[in-house]
């Protein structure tokens, strides 16, 4: 039999090597400050890289835009400020931390693009309001693109592989893009919106095996004003829930997500959906791990879990861990930054938790 | 002005909408259409007919509030139109026009307006852990609200700077920062949205006899538009 084509080859994004701009994401610093981290430290310290993190930086607006309380017109000229801290930086390399936030920033430099006098009337709002100017930035790259385009060099540092030690086979992944990395403007997402490799190819290197399962590219659920709002909430779990059914016949080990809110809405609906239904989607009960790519690489590369904040998810990590051959220590797991316990959360009906 | 040509000042308008076939490709892969009864389809179609009662009709409905913004349509659509934004400039237009609050789905502007709009402004942040409290979020379970309630702690053993000055995760956004951002809502019509936003949510909880406070979470109106499914909404 021959080789599959790599479709995705033909369908490959330039990602800057080097000297970043970096804007990090509302729900990834809330729910994941961890991978932040993480992310940085990793640039910096194993990859030898620059990358700037303004304390002047705020929202680009994207979960208000989306949810239609911002006009975009008010994003467009948001999103300049943030290009005008990149400005006065003297770097041309936008990285937003945020699927949602890297849609936002594609759109509004296409915008400006294709209808010039949208860019002249941004830069009079923008000037207007805060007398800054700005360049449009030269490359803009999702974090996890730099993270796919160093993934070799990475594995070089890394002390693991996705390899279950108990059984020497590939661990099975289910990747999981985002709807706005690639579904607004394929030809910003490495593969395209057809083969999108972002998160793939990270597995594939690092010995992992990816799950081609049928409702691969369904969206989370997260839906914007969906969630928000809760009485619209049965949207958003009900998304959630087709993508696990659909996954499930093919046992993954873990889920590893581009975006931050997707990464919170698998972890946070199989604790929902276990609570309401008794279900799970693994055989113990426990559900199936959701990460971050940050959180992956740092702990291949050996950081400590609960540095990362694998602690923060509600569907534990443990099994992972486990099949990874990674040590942890459990009394540290609920340790603050002070070195004081803090007790255990509480622990759900259904679902397992490895603190009982 | 016919509604038709105010959707066309907008240049999302005029790029996501352009001679749309009707093959339903967009219903087939949205994830609204499978949870709601909802056609993005039927709405491109009334809304290329330029019949402005129609239209006008859409801006008072629920249907246009189903969209999860999820895009996907933006990647399968043959001609290259855009359901999805289509559906943002209309509800753009419906609370400009204030016919938000003629659709149970529309009042919902009223809370999202109220906690990820008011959050911008306020604090620099659409979401923040502060302001996901685990009794809006029950769904959060119960790691949430231990680190809900340890976030600093936390936060900054994760490498954050909780609520603190200088960079990194969770920072404290200046008041310079909060200003500037302030005043480009005020010169793009960003707080004009809101206070439409707010003046015709003030008039229907008003006609409701319910309670809406100048600002925060607790009042009737609130809760209103926040928890309340009548379950009768798709007619």
């Amino acid at each position: 039999m021959t080789e599959k084509k790599h479709f995705w080859n033909e369908y490959q994004k330039e990602i800057a090597d080097d000297n970043y701009f970096y804007e990090r994401s509302c729900i990834r610093q809330s729910f994941f400050p961890g991978s932040e981290t993480a992310f940085l430290n990793i640039l910096r310290d194993e990859l030898g890289l620059t990358i700037i993190d303004d304390p002047n930086q705020h929202t680009c607006t994207g979960i208000g835009y989306h949810s239609d309380v911002v006009p975009f017109e008010t994003t467009m000229t948001v999103c300049a400020r943030l290009f005008s801290l990149m400005t006065d930086a003297e770097l041309k390399n936008y990285v937003p931390s945020c699927v949602t936030s890297f849609g936002v920033f594609t759109e509004v430099v296409e915008t400006w693009e294709h209808f010039p006098e949208e860019l002249e009337k941004t830069r009079k709002f923008l000037r207007e309001a805060t007398g800054r100017e700005f360049k449009i930035p030269e490359n803009i790259a999702h974090p996890s693109d730099i993270i796919y385009k160093y993934r070799k060099e990475l594995k070089q540092k890394m002390k693991y592989q996705l390899v279950n030690c108990h059984t020497g086979k590939p661990l099975n992944a289910v990747e999981h893009i985002g709807c706005h990395y690639g579904k607004i403007f394929s030809k910003h997402a490495v593969g395209g919106a057809e083969f999108p490799q972002v998160l793939a190819g990270m597995i594939e290197e690092w010995g992992g095996k990816v799950i081609d399962y049928p409702e691969r590219r369904h969206c989370c659920g997260f839906g914007f004003r969906q969630y928000l709002v809760m009485s619209n909430r049965g949207y958003s779990v009900a998304n959630t829930k087709k993508k696990f059914e659909s996954m499930e016949p093919y046992k993954p080990d873990f889920v590893l997500t581009n975006c931050p809110g997707c990464t919170m809405f698998m972890d946070r609906w199989q604790y929902t959906i276990a609570e309401m239904e008794g279900k799970t989607y693994d055989d113990n009960q426990m559900g199936i791990p959701v990460l971050t790519y940050e959180e992956l690489t740092g702990l291949l590369l050996g950081y400590n879990p609960w540095d990362l904040g694998l602690q923060v998810h509600q569907v534990q990590v443990e099994p992972l861990l486990d099949k990874l051959g990674i040590k942890y220590d459990l009394k540290d797991k609920f340790t603050g930054k002070s070195g004081t316990y803090l007790g255990e959360p509480e622990k759900p009906e259904y679902l397992k938790v490895s603190y009982e | 002005m016919k509604y038709y040509d105010l959707l066309m000042q907008d240049v999302r308008f005029r790029e996501a909408s352009t001679a749309c076939m009707n093959c339903g490709v967009c219903t087939a892969i949205c994830p609204a259409a499978e949870f709601y009864k909802y056609d993005p389809r039927l709405i491109m179609n009334i809304v290329q007919s330029r019949d402005d009662q129609k239209i006008e009709d859409l801006l008072k409905s629920e249907t246009i509030w189903y969209c999860g913004q999820c895009m996907s349509c933006k990647t399968r659509c043959p001609r290259g139109n855009v359901p999805a934004m289509v559906i943002s400039v209309l509800r753009r237009f419906s609370q400009e026009l204030g016919f938000f609050i003629e659709s149970e789905k529309g009042r919902q502007q009223f809370a999202v307006k109220r906690t990820v709009g008011d959050n911008i402004i306020h604090t620099g942040y659409c979401v923040h852990v502060d302001k996901v409290s685990p009794k809006l979020h029950p769904e959060q379970g119960p790691v949430w609200k231990w680190y809900f309630n340890n976030a600093e702690e936390v936060a900054d053993r994760l490498g954050a700077n909780y609520n603190k000055d200088g960079a990194g995760a969770l920072r404290k956004i200046s008041k310079e920062n909060l200003d500037e951002v302030r005043k480009i809502f005020d010169v793009t019509g960003g707080s004009q949205l809101y206070e439409n936003i707010e003046q015709f949510s003030a008039e229907k909880a008003k006609s409701l006899k319910m309670s809406i406070d100048k600002e925060g979470l607790n009042n009737e109106y609130f809760f209103h538009t926040y928890i309340e499914n009548s379950n009768n909404h798709q007619k």
